[in-house]
């Protein structure tokens, strides 16, 4: 193993970091250390546009050209027990959002509009600490109906239902779900500022039991937590460490009646940054734009951000909150000339 | 006119709503009823959304860009 030593020579290397990530992340494919993380992350804004240059250079080596597009619906929202700090789905804070539940009807729509946009991915999500039987059971019905459709019948369909047992990801694996996200949202440090009803290591664990039950692995977070810099770096390698197939990267929408809803708003450079802080940090993995671009960014800077290391998009709406109109993201990607990931190179 | 902000539930006579009518426009789908300010049951899709108050019956986002 000479792994661990050339990480901590590269840890004091004195050189300028951007060009150790050209020589370690752009030529060998090896992902930034914390530390070199880290070193990025406090990169000032006149280094701003030769960073992106550089992860988009890493994208487009060990990645290629093609953007995946996915789709997400609520299936269950509201009513969460867990306290996640972040969410107007939990019980426990005075949100604005009341319980819901989709009907199949209504998820099979959702899962052909999504279909229209030329997505290959559709998350069917629940805002719950893990499912019942009776959630498994609609997803289950959920699952065939969509397979029913012409229009949605080949479409990869992905899950979101929160911690699992063994038995469940043996379910879900036996549904067909190609897909598992279950995010760990921030370093494993910050964790319990943000989370006290389950623990960072419960939410790891589920997503070793989807790794070997032979599903993908999609896991990320969200930046704007009141994480420190050095958080941000640590999330970045924990998560390198997982080796997720995909990162979905969200930026905190303060939403009202949660902990966080007086937090501000990611800054869009520093939004920017992290994104090409984490594709540094994650060479080969799906990064996705995910909620609250929209907020942090504003239509110039998901343009930024697609040519700054992200090679994936969640279009249309999100759970509780509203994105951009599908065309809008659609056409931004013909404007860069970056072509949507078909269904069979994801085979 | 609305008598209710349908982001912050308050009477739309009072007080500031710029604020809430650009998380409307931007981010969030309206979580409170403009006629009688109950909080509505929302269901947001990827095309769209729809809320539905127990007193003043179900709005879409169709009929909101109409």
């Amino acid at each position: 193993m000479t792994a661990a030593p050339q990480t901590a020579a590269a840890d004091t290397d004195p050189r300028d970091v951007l060009s150790i990530a050209r020589e370690q992340v752009l030529e060998r494919g090896e992902g930034l250390s914390e530390e070199q993380v880290l070193r990025v992350l406090q990169l000032p804004e006149d280094r701003l546009e030769e960073l992106l240059a550089l992860a988009h250079e890493v994208r487009m080596r060990w990645c290629g050209p093609e953007v995946e597009v996915e789709g997400i619906v609520s299936l269950k929202t509201g009513g969460c027990p867990e306290d996640c700090h972040f969410c107007s789905q939990s019980g426990q804070f005075p949100s604005p959002v009341r319980s819901a539940w989709l009907d199949i009807p209504g998820l099979v729509r959702a899962a052909k509009q999504t279909a229209a946009t030329g997505a290959t991915e559709f998350c069917i999500v629940a805002a719950v600490r893990g499912p019942d039987k009776r959630l498994l059971s609609q997803v289950r019905s959920g699952i065939e109906a969509i397979r029913a459709e012409p229009e949605t019948s080949d479409i990869n369909i992905a899950c979101s239902l929160g911690m699992l047992t063994q038995d469940q990801v043996d379910e879900l694996a036996d549904m067909g779900v190609h897909r598992y996200n279950h995010n760990l949202e921030t370093a494993k440090s910050h964790f319990p500022e943000v989370v006290t009803t389950h623990s960072w290591e419960e939410r790891w664990d589920t997503l070793r039991m989807v790794r070997d039950a032979g599903m993908e692995v999609c896991c990320g977070g969200i930046i704007g937590m009141g994480e420190t810099l050095a958080q941000r770096a640590e999330f970045a390698v924990q998560l390198a460490a997982l080796e997720p197939d995909e990162v979905p990267l969200n930026f905190l929408i303060p939403n009202p009646g949660t902990p966080y809803e007086n937090y501000p708003v990611v800054e869009g450079v520093e939004a920017l940054r992290t994104v090409a802080a984490f594709r540094l940090a994650l060479p080969r993995t799906i990064l996705r734009f995910a909620g609250g671009r929209e907020l942090t960014f504003g239509d110039l800077g998901a343009k930024q951000g697609m040519l700054g290391g992200i090679n994936a998009i969640i279009v249309g709406n999100y759970l509780t909150n509203l994105g951009r109109p599908a065309v809008q993201d659609l056409e931004m990607l013909d404007e860069l000339s970056m072509p949507i990931k078909a269904l069979n190179q994801t085979l | 006119m609305d008598e209710f902000c349908g982001w912050c539930g308050k009477s739309t006579g009072e007080g500031e709503h710029g604020a809430c009518a650009s998380r409307l426009g931007l981010v969030d789908p309206p979580r409170f009823c403009s006629a009688c300010a109950r909080r509505m049951v929302v269901q947001v899709t990827p095309a769209g959304w729809s809320a539905r108050c127990s007193r003043h019956g179900e709005s879409t986002s169709e009929q909101a860009t109409d």
